[in-house]
């Protein structure tokens, strides 16, 4: 047991003693944080459209003059003839494009109505999308004014949206979990396997093999400090979130560790199988990259809805752990649920933990013999 | 061209406040094998890197094949083969590959590449083992094959930097026996070793002590002054004396 | 330069002895561009909710099969009480509620305007808007069809201004978002080549001690460096050539622009994040180093970079960010040159960054690299 200790400070003093790699584990969680807090948006502002106003009436100035003050645009320039529409594009700068016909404002009070052509630059359609909806949005508005000072009232129905556990639509608020279930997979799976794979590499595997130390005192030498780390990550993102970005925090933070804990285990016994059959680091490293984070990031609603996804890939989805995780810590924080709501997710996370410990301590032993 | 293959003098490397080799100056004629002896921690490796040219000295001069250590790094490493105890075949390329590798990064044409590989791997009975990898062989082979490597460009210097350890009795003899041919061929060999026995085989020897050469001469005068019946009390006397520790 | 074909040769050779590495160099790319494609994606699919209609109406009737004639919403289930429904609500398997009080049907025909209470689950805030944005304009078209109904009927034909929006959406006209993705993608693949590849080989040569044996040969630096990063540089163009393949064969994206300036683009880029491998390599000693703070560089890249939402959204200082981030810069050129048909005149000032970037970190990194320790 004494050799055990031994080998677990050995491989403590190791890990904490290698400053670079210590700076990036807890600048990561904070950089990630403060990206996907300020930067990381779907929301528009200030983008850059021209307008091509071939009528030049009051009409148009007053709708010009609306679509500036908005805080989504900034108006960019006018053009001179529809030609050259293409090269404004080209440049790459200006996203949108309002052409007002000729008599616009005259055809529209004498005829009642209009034409108005929005051109978006649809190379991103989700951008397009939201500069077609904000103009229109602009255009409608100015016509409801008009027609309230004719003393038109408007009739039908009026919705009352109300926007359940998360009604500022802060991004962070999705996000947060996310980046704990990148960071854990990322500090448990992907190192825990390159510092396996690297002992392997380097040919200290069989050193330690024939030592006292039983292999899975080895694997658990390996596996202690990154759980130690990977709990720390968790608290210093949890504090953050909670202080600094001021994520709603709805449920039990016990509930809250001890998913966190399976997740963590989870995320280990991916690391060790991988380390147990790959032979390099380069190997152990793609694999991870491969295979764990990118369906971590892609694959789990970390970033897209699963629903929007191909059925193909909703399929794929439920083996990818962070999915499960990312559900449980989302609602455990906005929607307040416990065990009584989640016992499915929580079941099916120990289930894939099991699976993998059992798997990896299997393939470790094959390779003993 | 004067007749040392190494000209070192008050030679010294510090570390900050820390002294690791202090002012030493010896030659090592031309054909000769010259044993490096020292405890770990003595300075034999920093003042080995000086004189390969990894490592700027702080004070002193040196030459190797008459080059200077400060300006002409590139020339020695030209002229000189280097085999290290942590090295250095690359274990995923295969034996024909290592030789061709490193070959041809001193220049060898591919006709003679050939020519030496074939040579060599008959010299050291690998003929066979052309197309293993080298990760594949024993400890003891791949120290003969690196050696073979190290010298196949016939350089006039060879630095082995403890090239047995690790080895066993039998194949550390054959070791010493592709040395000797070595020389025999008129390489200047500059070796370090812990065996005591085999720094009997050198020319002559010195033993570094706390980053200063104490003693320098053949195993024959140093047993006699010193009245003792082997190098290796030569040497515990003199360690005894050291202040570093071991390290 | 008889040094250097050595050299290379050693490093095929071991890229390609390692196993491990055929399927990361040729599968992988191949999945990742299939998974992203797909993956990535904010379009909006089926929303099922719940409704709770006290109304029971034909308005409200109306209103629901409005709702779920458009293909966007599925009614899942109809509620009496709206705590069973919020029940539903917490458990995920609606992700919205459609609450009509009673009532609804008298106070339209009478001509005035009623409310309807929509609750949305809105965890995901991006999909929360969406829903949102959709359910107005379908309540929108339902009162337009309304007010047009009891005009005629009440035969007040008052004129009203309307103005008539056409929309016209350039270079992706059905507003795909693959067609956007994935050059985007095909750019983080040939990133992830040259940026973890070729450091980590220069770094494991130091953990395997085989430098030390290089640093004492005559080999010169820039022939160490170049047999280093030339192997994965041309592993890096020819996975972007698998790359464009897909897309424009499998995908079907449009290539408009030319294919020759996107390749000198790319081997551009590639020296670009290359360098950055090897100045990452210099500052490493081990290669699980060297990984993790290259992953964590390219994290950022990547995020900032505007690949998945975009850098208009960003605040000003991010903005500015950007400017120094490689991946950016490609991400942009090669949507410009494939999807809108761009030529040098656009993109020049883009690769004049990149190039100054990639002569820049060689400079800086072959600087650190010694041979001496």
């Amino acid at each position: 047991m004494s050799s055990f200790r031994g080998f677990i400070v050995k491989e403590f003093k190791q890990i904490y003693r290698d400053t670079r790699t210590l700076v990036v584990l807890f600048g990561m969680p904070i950089i990630m944080l403060v990206l996907f807090g300020f930067a990381i948006r779907n929301e528009v502002d200030n983008v850059k459209i021209a307008v091509l106003d071939l009528s030049k009436d009051e009409v148009t100035r007053e709708i010009i003059g609306k679509i500036s003050a908005s805080p989504s645009f900034e108006l960019n320039g006018y053009l001179n003839t529809y030609d050259e529409v293409r090269d404004v594009f080209k440049a790459g700068e200006i996203k949108e494009i309002v052409v007002f016909g000729p008599g616009f404002g005259k055809k529209l009070t004498r005829n009642g109505t209009a034409d108005v052509q929005i051109i978006t630059d649809a190379t991103n359609p989700n951008l397009a999308n939201l500069v077609q909806a904000y103009t229109s949005n602009i255009l409608r508005d100015y016509i409801s004014e008009k027609a309230n000072q004719l003393q038109i009232s408007r009739l039908g129905i009026a919705p009352e949206v109300r926007m359940i556990y998360n009604p500022a639509l802060k991004s962070v608020n999705l996000f947060v979990p996310g980046i704990i279930a990148v960071i854990l997979m990322l500090v448990s799976a992907l190192m825990t396997s390159i510092s396996i794979t690297r002992e392997k590499e380097m040919g200290n595997m069989e050193i330690l093999l024939v030592s006292p130390l039983k292999p899975i005192h080895i694997i658990l030498g390996k596996v202690l400090p990154y759980l130690v780390l990977s709990i720390v990550n968790v608290l210093v993102i949890l504090i953050l979130a909670r202080f600094i970005f001021d994520v709603p925090f709805k449920g039990s933070y016990l509930f809250f560790l001890l998913e966190a804990g399976l997740f963590i285990m989870t995320a280990l016994s991916l690391g060790v199988l991988i380390s147990s059959s790959a032979n390099n680091q380069q190997t152990a490293m793609m694999i991870s990259l491969a295979g764990l984070l990118l369906p971590t990031v892609l694959l789990s609603g970390f970033i897209f809805p699963v629903g929007s996804m191909p059925v193909a890939l909703q399929f794929i989805s439920h083996v990818v752990p962070a999915k499960w995780f990312l559900i449980i810590v989302r609602d455990i924080m906005l929607k307040g649920s416990d065990i009584f709501l989640l016992w499915k997710e929580t079941l099916i996370l120990m289930a894939t933990t099991m699976v993998l410990i059992a798997a990896s301590l299997k393939k470790f032993k094959v390779r003993l013999q | 061209m004067n007749d040392f293959a190494i000209e070192a003098k008050n030679l010294t490397k510090t570390f900050g406040a820390f002294t690791a080799v202090d002012s030493i100056s010896f030659e090592v004629s031309k054909g000769e094998i010259f044993g490096f002896l020292g405890a770990n921690g003595a300075g034999k490796t920093t003042a080995m890197k000086m004189l390969t040219g990894l490592l700027a000295p702080s004070s002193g001069k040196a030459f190797v094949n008459g080059f200077d250590v400060y300006t002409e790094s590139e020339q020695i490493k030209k002229s000189i083969g280097y085999m290290s105890q942590k090295f250095s075949l690359y274990n995923d390329l295969t034996v024909a590959e290592n030789i061709e590798f490193y070959g041809g990064v001193y220049g060898l044409s591919s006709k003679m590449l050939s020519k030496k590989t074939e040579e060599l791997l008959r010299s050291v009975n690998f003929t066979e083992l052309k197309d293993s990898l080298a990760g594949s062989l024993p400890l003891g082979w791949k120290q003969k094959l690196a050696f073979s490597i190290s010298v196949l460009h016939n350089p006039q210097l060879v630095f082995l930097d403890e090239p047995t350890g690790g080895v066993d009795p039998v194949t550390r003899r054959q070791f010493w026996e592709q040395i000797y041919e070595a020389s025999d061929r008129g390489i200047t060999v500059f070796v370090t070793t812990h065996y005591m026995d085999e720094a009997e085989y050198c020319d002559r020897v010195s033993i570094m002590v706390d980053g200063k050469i104490e003693v320098l001469d053949n195993p024959e005068n140093l047993k006699r002054s010193f009245s003792a019946n082997s190098v290796e009390d030569v040497f515990i006397a003199l360690a005894r004396g050291a202040k570093r520790g071991d390290s | 330069m008889k040094t250097l074909r050595f050299i290379l040769k050693k490093e095929f050779l071991q890229i390609f002895r390692n196993k491990g590495m055929l399927p990361i160099i040729f599968v992988m790319p191949v999945i990742q561009l299939l998974v992203l494609s797909f993956a990535a994606t904010y379009e909006l699919k089926q929303v099922r909710f719940g409704l709770v209609d006290f109304d029971q109406s034909m308005a409200s009737r109306e209103l629901v099969s409005r709702l779920q004639s458009g293909g966007y919403f599925k009614l899942e289930s109809a509620f009496f009480s709206i705590e069973k429904a919020k029940k539903e609500l917490d458990n995920g398997s609606v992700k919205m509620i459609l609450q009509i009080p009673s009532g609804l049907d008298k106070k339209l025909n009478e001509g005035n305007s009623a409310q309807v209470q929509i609750l949305i689950d809105a965890v995901d805030g991006s999909t929360a808007g969406l829903i949102q944005s959709y359910m107005a304009s379908i309540i929108s078209d339902y009162n337009q069809e309304q007010q047009a109904g009891i005009f005629i009927r009440s035969s007040a034909r008052q004129q009203m201004a309307s103005i008539n929006i056409i929309p016209s959406n350039w270079y992706n006209p059905d507003l795909d978002y693959i067609t956007y993705m994935v050059p985007g993608i095909i750019v983080i693949l040939v990133s992830m080549i040259g940026l973890f590849l070729s450091g980590m080989n220069v770094v494991r040569e130091y953990e395997i001690g085989t430098i030390e044996q290089l640093n004492v040969t005559p080999i010169r630096k820039s022939e160490f460096m170049i047999g280093k990063l030339l192997p994965f540089w041309i592993i890096g163009m020819f996975d972007l050539c698998i790359g464009l393949a897909l897309a424009r064969f499998g995908f079907h994206i449009p290539f408009l622009g030319s294919l020759v300036t996107i390749l000198i683009i790319a081997g551009i880029y590639l020296i670009v994040v290359q360098g950055l491998g090897l100045f990452i390599s210099t500052i490493t000693h081990t290669q699980q180093q060297a990984m993790f703070i290259a992953w964590f560089i390219m994290v950022v890249f990547v995020l900032m970079g505007g690949l998945f939402t975009p850098i208009e959204s960003m605040p000003e200082w991010a903005q500015q960010l950007t400017m120094i981030n490689p991946v950016a810069y490609f991400i942009e050129i090669m949507r410009m040159v494939l999807l809108k048909g761009a030529g040098w005149m656009e993109v020049y000032k883009a690769v004049l960054v990149l190039l100054a970037m990639g002569f820049g970190l060689m400079v800086l990194s072959i600087n650190r690299y010694k041979k001496t320790s």
